[in-house]
């Protein structure tokens, strides 16, 4: 054919396709997002720390593991209270001449994503201790070790954020941790990824429902599996042994409050965090139960996981208890 | 049975109508069925054959047993006792159990096949696509094996013919007939007539006056491996041009073995995280470095050099300007040096996959790509040809559209908030599908070709695949981010340009492979000829494969998880690696004049082949599960536990990939540099010359 001939023609039709289609598909739906949407009411300004972990965050490829996107299925609910929508992204700009935007949604979820982690896990304690070495605190994990944020001394200066660092993570038993000012900044970036609520009642749909077990029939609610719910919201700090981290986190494994007869002071501490032994080193435990918005089943369910397990054996409660107590302890 | 089979399949096909379902729907448990039927069916057939082959050579031994010894069998026959013919009825009885217990093995097998239910899994298009990919290398298991049970029969039978001539051996022995013995004689004479082989040739030495013959060898020469082809001489090269090519390929190369030795140490993180805690090797710092480098470093100037050398010879023409193909290679080297440090040192444009250099390294990739633009149109420009052959079109396009490609990624206009990630999904899939695949291509309908000496099958089927391929995939970049926050119009439109794109990739699979057709005997005598074979049957399952994961329902399983990295390596390795070091086998031999070990040629195919099916196939299944897993609410520590030993054999595959470089690299240094046995004819020729004209200059002086 006489266009194929013709270089000029072959090759600009070629262009003009690809343009086309380009504009359509890339960057005309780019500009209609950026013009659409606008940061949520309710959405809170990034501290100046946690801007410069953000960057501390894209600087060393976290993005490469962790996803910070919610998709509208099922099976992202434990990521998040209600999917992502394009208006939380709304407020990512440009920082500066060099970086490009940072959505940083991802694209691999070899660790798990991070949009609600400033909920599900406000720890700083916590944070620190994991970011020096991640199997610290969760024995599987296979993140990198991110000991060069950290400083180790041998004597501890006014001012220093002193992390508790198990002896086996240690050359020696006389050495501390002190964190950096990049780890603390890291860190105030994580605990700042928190779903902001909608201003309405609607929130999109999660789609591909979990089918129910069938399992009775008859109306009964499924059982709920209390070790899962304690892996999921309790382990990375009480560790699966129950044992807690020596000066970090306290050991459930024969502890006082969780072998009480009374379930009050247990159901205080899930929703509303515990910081009555902060005094001894250990850290200030966040308020779980409200955060991850726990429901009495479930926090029964946790309970009753704790108080059989490790050799507990402590009378077990049940959802109706719980909601009484959780009623009454909730703070306004 | 398969009569049995068929009915079966013709039930299922009753009750499937019954049911008002759509027989052959994907989705439909009847068409579930009659595949696995027809599979079960097809299986059952060759075994069937295979049964009737034995049973061939067992009538076969039977007759002949019975020819031979007719006689003596039959005057055995009555003189057996009671005792003797219980043995022997016990003897049959055996054998008909046997066969009964074998027949109840099969129908219990199959009744098990038929146990299984179909799950909601095996509903999904997506999931039935894969399996059926993953069936065909299967079958083809099987294929081979059933010729190498047919070698095994066909073994016996020579055993059963020997034993044959075994008794023809007695028997001549016992013959001392002097009759028979004079006629023997008389035949041998008459066999022993020959002709003296010189009644048509003559008795005078040949004379190739037409130049016919070359590389004559009468050295009797053990062959351990197959000698395969070497490369034919082509009409010589502008040595200059060549340099530039090798440059290229050099510097390609040097990159490959780079990023391979970064991608081995990151996928050695995975097993031992610990392995060091330098911020420089960190995982998050050094998985770009790995991808990058191998994108833009290896990929990309194995292309441009092979560009170089292709452009140039299809528009009959010199190229424009070398000078402007060495800005390119220092530009795009110099590209990717800074970016590899950068990226280490902390630097890094914003996290997106592959736009992790910053702008001003980018920059200089792509003012090494317009540059070269440039030089391939004014090339084209002052073409001999009338016409522009296929090659061209491709590589062309695919120099424009990664700079378009490019500038979109980098411009800040349209970066903020989801604009960002509208355009990461565009950009990332864009590089991979209108850079690397488009050149790739074109260097495809060059070589492959040549090396098969016959034209491409299809003109016009090359051309509709251009097409479509620019009309389809380009709009499939956000089928990265289904069920995120982006318009749910643009996901769909990016779920059915990749249904879309099963046209320009079966129209160009069928193109290479009718080419290959009747070709199949040149496989074996070539060492280029199987990285093409490789480089194309990836090319259709790498590509369909892409297909079914951006459905809505197979995001659900894989999206996040490894199979992504499996399907990245089956592409960017099984498709475009292969596709270029079978070009580079072709090229660099005729521009050197100098051919790799034909064995570590051997050894490299092999190791990079093996290696990467032990990394992409334990990734996708373990993957699969980690999918499944999440679905179901597992805790997500348990998913990473269970990954553990999948990414050990990740680890394993991608040592064994990693050798196969260190290997190809030697290659590349015989090809290149290694100095070889000079010819003797040529050293001869030179001395003699040279003497001669010394004796010129010299002789006036006498």
């Amino acid at each position: 054919m006489e266009l194929f001939d013709n270089h000029k023609t072959l090759y600009s039709t070629a262009l003009g396709l690809f343009l086309v289609l380009t504009l359509g598909v890339a960057i005309l739906p780019a500009i209609s997002n950026e013009k659409n949407n606008a940061p949520l009411p309710e959405a809170p300004v990034l501290s100046e720390d946690a801007v410069k972990g953000k960057a501390l965050f894209v600087a060393n490829g976290c993005v490469a593991c962790h996803t910070q996107q919610v998709r509208n299925v099922e099976m992202d609910k434990i990521w998040g209270d209600r999917p992502g929508i394009a208006a939380d992204y709304a407020d990512n700009h440009r920082t500066d001449l060099l970086h490009n935007t940072a959505t940083l949604m991802g694209t691999e979820r070899t660790g798990p994503d991070l949009t609600n982690v400033g909920n599900r896990q406000p720890s700083r304690d916590w944070h620190l201790v994991h970011l020096f070495n991640p199997r610290t605190v969760v024995e599987q994990s296979i993140m990198p070790a991110y000991t060069w944020l950290f400083e180790i001394k041998d004597s501890v200066q006014e001012g220093d954020v002193v992390v508790n660092v198990p002896e086996a993570f240690l050359a020696s038993t006389h050495q501390k941790v002190v964190a950096s000012r990049e780890a603390l900044q890291l860190v105030a970036y994580l605990q700042s990824l928190k779903q902001v609520k909608l201003p309405g009642e609607k929130s999109p749909l999660f789609l591909y429902k979990r089918e129910q077990p069938a399992a009775a029939g008859d109306g009964a609610s499924p059982v709920l599996n209390g070790a899962e719910l304690y892996a999921n919201n309790c382990q990375s700090c009480h560790q699966p042994n129950g044992e807690g981290l020596k000066g970090a986190f306290p050991p459930l494994k024969g502890s006082k409050i969780v072998l009480n007869d009374d379930p009050e002071l247990m159901v205080d501490i899930i929703m509303n965090g515990y910081t009555g032994r902060m005094q001894e080193g250990f850290g200030e435990m966040p308020a779980v139960g409200t955060l991850n918005k726990l429901t009495p089943g479930e926090v029964a369910a946790i309970m009753n996981h704790e108080r059989s397990s490790w050799g507990n054996n402590s009378r077990k409660v049940t959802e109706e208890q719980v909601k009484v107590i959780m009623e009454k302890v909730k703070k306004q | 049975m398969l009569t049995v089979a068929v009915l079966i399949v013709s039930i299922y096909y009753a009750a499937a109508q019954t049911k008002g379902k759509a027989f052959f729907a994907m989705n439909s448990t009847a068409g579930l069925w009659t595949c696995c039927l027809l599979l079960l069916a097809v299986i059952l057939q060759l075994a069937l054959y295979m049964k009737y082959r034995l049973q061939h050579v067992i009538r076969l031994r039977q007759v002949r047993r019975r020819q031979a010894q007719d006689e003596s069998i039959t005057v055995h026959i009555p003189q057996l006792n009671r005792h003797q013919l219980e043995t022997l009825l016990k003897v049959k009885q055996q054998t008909k159990i046997k066969v009964l217990v074998l027949i109840g093995l099969g129908c219990s097998l199959s009744a098990g096949a038929q146990d299984l239910k179909p799950t909601k899994l095996m509903n999904q298009t997506g999931i039935l696509i894969t399996i059926i990919l993953i069936l065909i290398p299967v079958l083809v298991g099987i294929a081979l094996m059933i010729f190498k049970l047919r070698r095994v029969i066909g073994h016996y039978r020579r055993k059963v013919h020997q034993e044959e001539s075994g008794q023809l051996a007695s028997y001549l022995d016992e013959m001392n007939d002097t009759e028979t013995l004079h006629a023997l004689s008389q035949r041998k004479i008459a066999l022993d007539y020959s002709l003296n082989d010189d009644e048509l040739a003559g008795t005078q030495a040949a004379d190739d006056n037409k130049g016919l013959l070359s590389d004559i060898s009468n050295a009797p020469d053990i062959n351990f491996i197959t000698r395969k082809k070497v490369a034919v001489a082509r009409p010589p090269i502008d040595p200059a041009l060549a340099k530039l090519v090798l440059w290229f390929l050099g510097t390609a190369t040097f990159w490959l073995l780079f990023g391979t030795t970064v991608g081995e140490y990151v996928g050695i993180k995975f097993i031992s995280p610990d392995v060091d805690h330098l911020s420089w090797l960190s995982f998050g710092r050094l998985r770009p470095v790995h991808t990058n480098a191998v994108f833009w470093g290896w990929a990309s100037l194995a292309m441009l050099g092979l560009g170089y050398y292709i452009v140039p010879r299809v528009s009959n023409m010199p190229i424009a300007s070398l000078k402007k193909g060495w800005y390119t290679l220092v530009l795009v080297n110099a590209a990717v040096v800074s970016g590899t440090i950068t990226l280490m040192a902390g630097i890094n444009n914003a996290g997106g996959e592959y736009r992790e250099y910053v702008w001003p390294v980018m920059a200089l990739f792509a003012a090494g790509l317009c540059i070269t633009l440039r030089n391939f149109l004014q090339t084209i420009a002052s073409r001999k040809s009338k016409e522009i052959y296929i090659s061209n079109w491709y590589i062309v396009s695919a120099v424009i559209f990664a700079i378009v490609i490019v500038l979109v990624a980098y411009l800040p206009f349209w970066q903020d908030g989801l604009g960002e990630t509208i355009v990461q999904g565009y950009y990332m899939h864009q590089g991979v599908g209108m850079w690397f695949m488009l050149f790739v291509l074109g260097v495809t309908y060059y070589f492959l070709p040549q090396q098969l000496n016959r034209p491409i099958y299809s003109y016009s089927l090359g051309i509709l695949a251009f097409w479509s391929q620019i009309f389809f995939y380009t709009v499939i970049g956000t089928h990265h981010f289904v069920f995120s926050s982006i318009p749910w119009w643009l996901q769909t439109v990016a779920i059915v340009g990749s249904v879309g794109m099963l046209i320009p990739v079966t129209s160009g699979s069928t193109n290479f492979f009718m080419t290959f057709r009747n070709g199949w005997h040149k496989l074996a005598g070539s060492y280029t000829l199987p990285f093409f074979l490789v480089g194309l049957v990836f090319y259709f399952t790498g590509s369909m494969q892409g297909t079914a994961e951006a459905f809505r329902y197979t995001n659900l399983i894989w999206h996040f998880t490894d199979f992504t990295v499996a399907h990245s390596h089956i592409t960017m390795y099984g498709i475009i690696t292969f596709l270029l070091w079978a070009a580079i086998y072709t090229v660099v031999p005729r521009l050197t004049g100098k051919e790799p070990p034909q064995i570590t040629v051997g050894i490299h195919f092999w190791l990079a082949l093996i290696g990467l099916l032990f990394y992409t196939v334990p990734l996708m299944y373990g993957a699969t599960y980690r999918g499944i897993m999440w679905q179901s609410g597992k805790p997500f520590i348990d998913s990473v536990v269970f990954m553990a030993p999948y990414w050990l054999w990740r680890a394993i595959g991608g040592s064994l990939m990693w050798t196969a470089h260190i290997v190809f690299a030697y290659n590349m240094y015989k090809m290149l540099l290694a100095t070889t046995i000079p010819d003797i004819k040529e050293a001869a020729l030179k001395k003699l010359s040279e003497q001669y004209l010394k004796g010129s200059i010299s002789s006036p002086n006498q």
